[in-house]
């Protein structure tokens, strides 16, 4: 019987890996059969580029953009670009929510914990899925940004690291979304639980507004939100206006801290949602 | 034959509800065991605690030697679940489906690709397997679903409500599906709500009630607990009751009830079918005319209602 069953040897990879890619591909697979999903999740970022851009664009001043010029729609979307990329990707983590708390109703979860498999895989394969299709989401703004006269002006290397920068963010908040959605008694919870928190989160930060614009009291909590270095640095990077740079630390050195604190989120994040994973069962 | 599952006084509260409130199990290796209880008996719970999914507040559990808690691990390479709700991916085809949980019981690339075709030949899969499930009927699903807890060929094979919400043919294609296995020599812990069901498949049956075993043995011990066997006649000229319930008193091991409105006599037998020509031919003799006459084993609602005092309907409600 179960002696006849010929089982595999452990992959250089580890099976921790192995199974978080087993995990990925499926949801991969997910995407490209409910297309809709995928069209919702890039067809918002574009209308908020469009808004912003048409809508917002000439209202906003740049400080610290040539003051001899008025304030000019194109400078604003050079300067737009980054920020929605920089939202794009921090919304990200509301699919991770939203899925785990799908899989947890349809009794996936229950399946996956039932097998001998390693116990981040279903994590890990939710996490690097998620990210993997923020390629596409940033691939179409771009070219949406592009179309209104966003620029990358500052070679094709830096363009790379920002880019790999959005990713190893939208990676890093797909655990966030997975740890909330490991505790969501449903899909619908999940759906406001998976966002609410993003709204006040990307809107205390540059990706909009220069925080020179803010209220006195709330230019710290922004200089220090990791999406104002995550956007600052993809600004630098793409050779785009950054606005004026706040004097504290992260402001200073936006890719550090960025990096920084991705590191310490998952850090903190993984362990709290692997663990949680064991624990958890569908009612 | 050892025992392959044992639970002994597994206990799990969710706050002011005993799920569980101390169950021993013990069921042989090589067996189907039908864990039978109403809706709200603690038995998913205890599916889940035997499955490694949840920790019991108190009491030991053991598969295949391994405990539940302690080597979760080595419990689960044994097991294979089928939960309440077919538990498959909605957007993956049949055969991506068995490949993904191939993938990760650990086993060979080549091994999955063959043991899935396998199975979806088994299961009647075959015209369905490379589409997605989500034109698969419930039945479809069910198999499917089964499918991929076989796909490790595991020991123990779990299967927590396997036909509830199933058509009665599904159901039925499904008993004869389970049935195959066990003379693969897989053990099956089945629950279930339906005590036809558990008589159809089930060697040794617990009932279980309030998270506590109230009866077990095979489904005839449990029947012998209700009383044997009763024959029902019905005849066509009530005129003729009296004289077929003299008739039947020749081959009644205890008293023969009358019911005069319904037409029907009801008369304790022992001897089965043998019987039943017996008194057939006694009615004839006394010239009664016969509109239906039938051998009646108590069914396990007979069961329940003589162990609980009442049906597994009336504790839904
Ligand atoms: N996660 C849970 N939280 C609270 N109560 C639960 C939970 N799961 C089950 N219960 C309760 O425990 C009891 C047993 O449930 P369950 O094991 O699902 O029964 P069965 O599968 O026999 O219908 C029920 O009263 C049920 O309401
Ligand atoms: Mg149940």
């Amino acid at each position: 019987m179960s002696s006849a069953v010929p089982m595999r040897s452990r992959p250089i990879i580890g099976w921790g890996l192995h199974d978080g890619l087993v995990v990925a591909r499926r949801n991969l697979i997910q995407t490209i059969r409910v297309p809709e999903l995928l069209f919702f999740s890039i067809v918002q970022p574009v209308i908020f580029v469009l808004l912003f851009a048409f809508v917002f664009g000439g209202a906003i001043p740049i400080p610290g953009a040539d003051p001899t010029t008025a304030p000019d729609a194109s400078i604003y979307r050079q300067y737009l670009m980054p920020g929605i990329f920089g939202q794009t990707v921090a919304f990200a983590s509301a699919a991770a929510t939203v899925g785990l708390a799908e899989d947890m109703k349809r009794g996936i979860i229950d399946r996956f914990r039932s097998l001998p498999m390693a116990s981040g895989g279903v994590l890990i394969g939710r996490t690097f899925a998620d990210a993997t299709r923020q390629i596409l989401v940033l691939f179409v703004l771009s070219v949406t940004g592009l179309l209104i006269g966003w620029r990358i002006n500052d070679g094709v290397l830096n363009a790379i690291y920002a880019y790999l920068l959005l990713l190893l963010f939208a990676y890093t908040v797909a655990w966030i979304g997975s740890w909330i959605g490991l505790y969501m008694p449903n899909p619908e919870t999940a759906q406001t639980a998976g966002l609410v928190w993003l709204f006040p989160l990307t809107f205390l930060s540059n990706a909009f507004v220069p925080i020179t614009a803010m209220p006195a009291w709330l230019q710290p909590i922004a200089q220090w939100n990791p999406i104002s270095s995550l956007v600052l640095s993809t600004r630098e990077l793409f050779g785009n206006p950054t606005g004026i740079v706040g004097d504290a630390w992260p402001q200073q050195n936006p890719i550090a801290y960025t990096l920084i604190s991705c590191a310490v989120l998952i850090a903190v994040f993984a362990p709290l949602a692997v663990r949680r994973y064991r624990r958890t069962t569908a009612r | 034959m050892s025992d392959i599952i044992v639970a002994e006084g597994l206990v799990k509260k969710y706050g002011d509800v005993v799920a569980l409130d101390g169950l021993d199990l013990r069921v042989p290796e090589g067996t189907v065991y039908g864990l039978l209880g109403p809706n709200g008996a603690g038995k998913t719970t205890a599916v889940r605690i035997l499955t490694t999914l949840l920790e019991p507040d108190a009491g030991t559990a053991s598969v295949d030697g391994f405990n539940v808690v302690k080597q979760p691990n080595a419990v689960r390479r044994v097991i294979g679940l089928t939960g309440q709700y077919a538990a498959v991916d909605e957007y993956l085809t049949g055969r991506e489906n068995l490949r993904m949980f191939g993938d990760l019981y650990h086993l060979q690339p080549a091994y999955v690709k063959a043991r899935s075709q396998e199975l979806l030949e088994r299961f009647d899969l075959t015209d369905a397997a490379d589409r997605s499930l989500r034109t698969y009927s419930g039945g479809m699903r069910r198999r499917l679903d089964l499918a991929a807890s076989l796909i490790a060929k595991p020991r123990v094979l779990f299967l927590d409500e396997p036909t509830t919400g199933l058509d009665p043919r599904s159901r039925i294609g499904l008993w004869e599906v389970i049935k195959d296995l066990v003379a693969d020599g897989t053990t099956v812990l089945l629950t279930t709500q339906y005590l036809d069901e558990a008589d159809q498949l089930a060697e040794e049956i617990v009932v279980i009630d309030h998270g506590r075993v109230i009866a077990q043995g095979t489904s005839d011990t449990l029947k012998d607990q209700v009383g044997g066997d009763r024959l029902e006649v019905v005849v066509e000229d009530p005129t003729q009751l009296d004289e077929a319930a003299t008739a039947l008193r020749t081959v009644a091991t205890g008293e023969v009830k009358v019911d005069r409105t319904d037409h029907r006599i009801v008369a304790p037998v022992v001897g089965g079918s043998l019987t039943l020509v017996e008194a057939v031919r006694s009615l004839d003799a006394a010239h009664v005319g016969i509109a239906d006459v039938a051998l009646r084993r108590p069914t396990l609602d007979d069961v329940f209602l003589a162990l609980t005092g009442h049906t597994a309907e009336e504790e839904q409600a």
